[in-house]
């Protein structure tokens, strides 16, 4: 851990950060919040019953720009983006030419460009790729004087219109550009937590004032990375890394409903993005392996590298956990992990290694809690 | 009360010792999830992993601070692992062992020690 503190970058909500008592950890070369004085669970549970409001400023903002750019895009996601209306977004990601998968990241048909949220530790990679990828006509453009914040939860929406009435309006995965205080403001209404709620891109210069504005309000609280990943856990959302890498496909990761009819296929645009053969066929075959939702039968959690046997006395492992936790609003721990075809049908009983222990763990269904998005 | 290293406080009730983690040990873990305690019985070496403790964050382990015998355990924190971050010096004990020579714990840091090592 020599390196460590060592050429962090800061988003520029630190200060803001630090005065209200967070715990600064390093993550994805930032120094992010991983938890804020009230606690990771707390935070959590605030955010499912209130509003809780993510730095999520180390996350790259792209915009891309050029003839035709949504076709362009098309060459190297499997999703229409083609198809998406202006005013709206989608989940997409990057594959690589082996059907794996470089990153995963929203898309916005913002009119005459798009508007790309990316992952912070694959950005570099990804602005290199599209720029190596794109024909020399499209620009790749990476924001780099905003600030992307969270605001999720029940009352994010009511918070969020005092500031920007307009968002009251807004429906799941809409985007606008609205004004306040004489700034452009950037908002989705999406997120990464099974909430309703909104991803705001802010000025830097206006950022700490508009956090400020909102953190000033009663039912809103500041939330770190920590209960980030239990609230995207609980919600099933795959963590890009843990989840989801260059070796997993979409499909494999049951990312398919992430890729329209128009690009599988017999569709009017199949194909034509890297790994399409791969992807394309487990879309008619079906994967080897699929991810799944996890439910430890005990109390103890079951977090990522646990190994996963089809039975209790099975000497070699048939998958492996990706992603686990104690989930706060489960009231019980959750995981989610990769396992062999014939494991995937819920209530199917497989075993987890503990500390040299078998335990019983259920495959379920994703996500562990409902979403709430406002359709 | 006696200190650990291993951010463990020692209590000794005759010649049993009750074990249990600092309020620093359980502030740094977070919230505490689950707790996975040692049978009865067990005889334990000095340095043994005898208690698993599992936070929102991460995975830890108690080690018995002295060798001896598991003669009762807080099976309270088993369902409810919270009990550890609300009372870590009370009502959150782990497990009491029986020890031979109450001597064994003069090496430990009084409480004066423990806060100048946790600074």
């Amino acid at each position: 851990m020599a390196a460590e503190g060592a050429d962090l970058n800061r988003t520029v909500l630190y200060d803001l950060h630090v005065d209200a008592g967070a715990k600064m950890v390093p993550f994805a070369g930032y120094e992010m919040p991983v938890q804020f004085p009230m606690g990771v669970m707390k935070e959590h549970l605030h955010t499912r019953a209130e509003a809780g409001l993510f730095d999520v400023s180390h996350m790259g903002q792209v915009i891309l720009r050029g003839p035709d750019v949504a076709a362009a895009l098309e060459t190297l996601v499997p999703s229409s983006v083609v198809g998406l209306k202006e005013g709206r977004q989608r989940y997409t990601m990057l594959t690589n030419d082996a059907g794996g998968i470089l990153d995963d990241f929203m898309v916005a048909n913002r009119g005459d460009h798009l508007f790309a949220v990316v992952n912070a530790a694959c950005k570099a990679d990804d602005i290199a790729h599209l720029r190596g990828r794109l024909p020399g006509a499209i620009i790749v453009e990476e924001i780099t004087n905003r600030a992307l914040i969270a605001l999720q939860g029940p009352k994010a929406a009511a918070a969020l219109a005092i500031l920007l009435p307009d968002v009251a309006a807004m429906r799941f995965m809409d985007v606008a550009v609205l004004d306040w205080m004489d700034s452009e403001i950037w908002v989705s209404r999406s997120g990464y937590t099974g909430e309703d709620g909104f991803e705001i891109s802010v000025p830097n210069a206006k950022a700490r004032a508009f956090n400020e504005a909102l953190m000033a309000m009663e039912p809103v609280a500041p939330v770190g990375l920590g209960a980030r990943d239990s609230l995207r856990l609980e919600a099933g959302l795959c963590l890009y890394g843990n989840d989801i890498d260059t070796m997993t496909s979409p499909v494999e990761a049951g990312l398919d409903w992430a890729i329209q009819k128009v690009r599988r296929a017999g569709g009017e645009r199949a194909g034509g993005f890297p790994g399409a053969e791969r992807i394309l066929r487990e879309l008619e075959e079906g994967p080897a392996r699929l991810r799944v939702g996890l439910r430890p039968e005990g109390r103890a959690p079951m977090r990522a590298g646990t190994p996963l046997f089809g039975a209790e006395d099975d000497a070699e492992p048939a998958g492996q956990v990706t992603s686990g936790a104690f989930g706060p609003s489960v009231e019980a721990p959750v995981s989610m992990g990769y396992v062999p075809s014939a494991f995937t049908a819920p209530g199917t009983r497989l075993w987890g290694e503990l500390r040299g222990k078998r335990h019983a763990v259920t495959v379920s269904e994703l996500p562990f809690r409902p979403a709430s998005y406002r359709k | 009360m006696k200190f650990t290293e291993e951010h463990e406080w020692l209590r000794v009730e005759g010649d049993h010792v009750v074990v249990g983690i600092t309020e620093h040990a359980a502030e740094q873990l977070g919230d505490v999830v689950f707790v996975e305690l040692p049978e009865l019985e067990t005889k334990v070496a000095k340095g043994d992993e005898i208690v698993v403790i599992e936070s929102v964050k991460a995975a830890s382990d108690i080690l018995a601070p002295v060798e001896g015998e598991i003669v009762e355990i807080n099976d309270a924190l088993v369902d409810n692992p919270a009990l550890v971050n609300e009372d870590p010096l009370g009502e959150a004990w782990f497990f009491k062992m029986k020890i031979d020579d109450a001597g064994v714990l003069d090496g430990f840091m009084d409480e004066d020690e423990y806060k100048d090592f946790i600074g």
